[in-house]
């Protein structure tokens, strides 16, 4: 128990110093890896639970997709990042004090919740058990009652993906491309021409 | 020295927290905007797993698994409409961004 204590309290300093990294790093490539660093803690908070499909999934589609496409983006663009930085020191303050209420308040009403709510009585996480492993528990759940919503999913998915070609494709003009049409109907007599050249005066064009 | 719910709700609300400030914060910087909301939305699905651990539910789970496909879809979505303003407009500045009709 102490060493699960321990491992909690070093995943959830370390998730919440890069989540405040994110927000603070001058340059926005320290902040895509300071995200990186809060969603492999918080996999590691996850596998505390015992949600270990949820932990391997946040590991791979948010370290290894999303993350890696802020990365992409923030290299690609190129951009004065020091004027998108004025009124930082501005809107700190009040950004601070709206902060630190808010926390206060989230903290003292998770507080309330975990000792009076439906979960007070509860002792300790659901651990996932031979007979019933955590990707088990949840595929029982989704392919049945969830079917639907599952599918849901998959068409959001399939909609943000054409969006995002939608937006970003472009054809500039004057670009040479292969059309393979053209090609295949081109005949011996329209692909060559022969030209009788006199002796001494060669090929005029 | 048991880590109860009350641990994990507590982590999860210092995450958001933390991604509203950072919302505040950098309100010239989309880049970083997009990336305080996925901190929020990660602060939620702590709190959905933590839930969902400490009732002994699985449905908790995969409302969190549902709240990543959405928040992958809003981050490909969101970074192409960055990309292509940053194509008509040369940089980022969301301050210009009420041009952006048509």
């Amino acid at each position: 128990m102490a060493l699960q204590a321990i491992a909690f309290y070093l995943l959830a300093a370390v998730t919440i110093a890069a989540g405040f990294g994110v927000v603070s790093a001058r340059n926005p490539v320290h902040s895509v890896l300071f995200l990186i660093l809060a969603f492999f803690s918080a996999a590691g908070l996850f596998v505390l639970m015992g949600a270990e499909f949820l932990a391997m999934l946040l590991v791979v589609v948010y370290v290894g997709a999303v993350a890696v496409l802020f990365l992409f983006v923030v290299m690609m663009l190129d951009v004065d990042f020091t004027a998108l930085r004025q009124g930082f020191a501005r809107s700190m303050p009040l950004g601070a004090a709206v902060a630190g209420i808010l926390a206060f308040e989230m903290v003292a009403v998770s507080a309330v919740v975990a000792n009076r709510g439906a979960a007070g009585g509860s002792q300790g996480p659901l651990a996932a058990t031979p007979d019933a492993p955590n990707a088990e528990a949840i595929g029982r759940v989704l392919y049945t009652d969830y079917v639907y919503i599952f599918q849901a999913a998959g068409l959001v998915l399939l909609v943000a993906m054409i969006g995002a070609i939608v937006l970003t494709l472009r054809h500039k003009p004057g670009v040479k491309r292969q059309v393979i049409a053209d090609q295949v109907a081109r005949t011996p007599e329209t692909g060559m021409r022969v030209v009788s050249i006199k002796p001494g005066e060669g090929v005029q064009e | 020295m048991t880590i109860g719910l009350v641990h994990y709700l507590a982590v999860a609300a210092i995450l958001f927290t933390i991604g509203v400030f950072g919302i505040f914060v950098n309100r010239k910087n989309i880049i970083v905007i997009l990336m305080s909301i996925e901190l929020i939305l990660l602060a939620v699905n702590i709190n959905f797993v933590a839930f969902s651990a400490y009732l002994h539910n699985a449905i908790g789970q995969i409302f969190a698994m549902f709240i990543l496909t959405v928040a992958a879809a809003e981050a490909a979505v969101g970074l192409a409409i960055l990309v292509t303003f940053f194509r008509n407009r040369g940089d980022i500045a969301v301050d210009d961004a009420s041009v952006m009709k048509g």
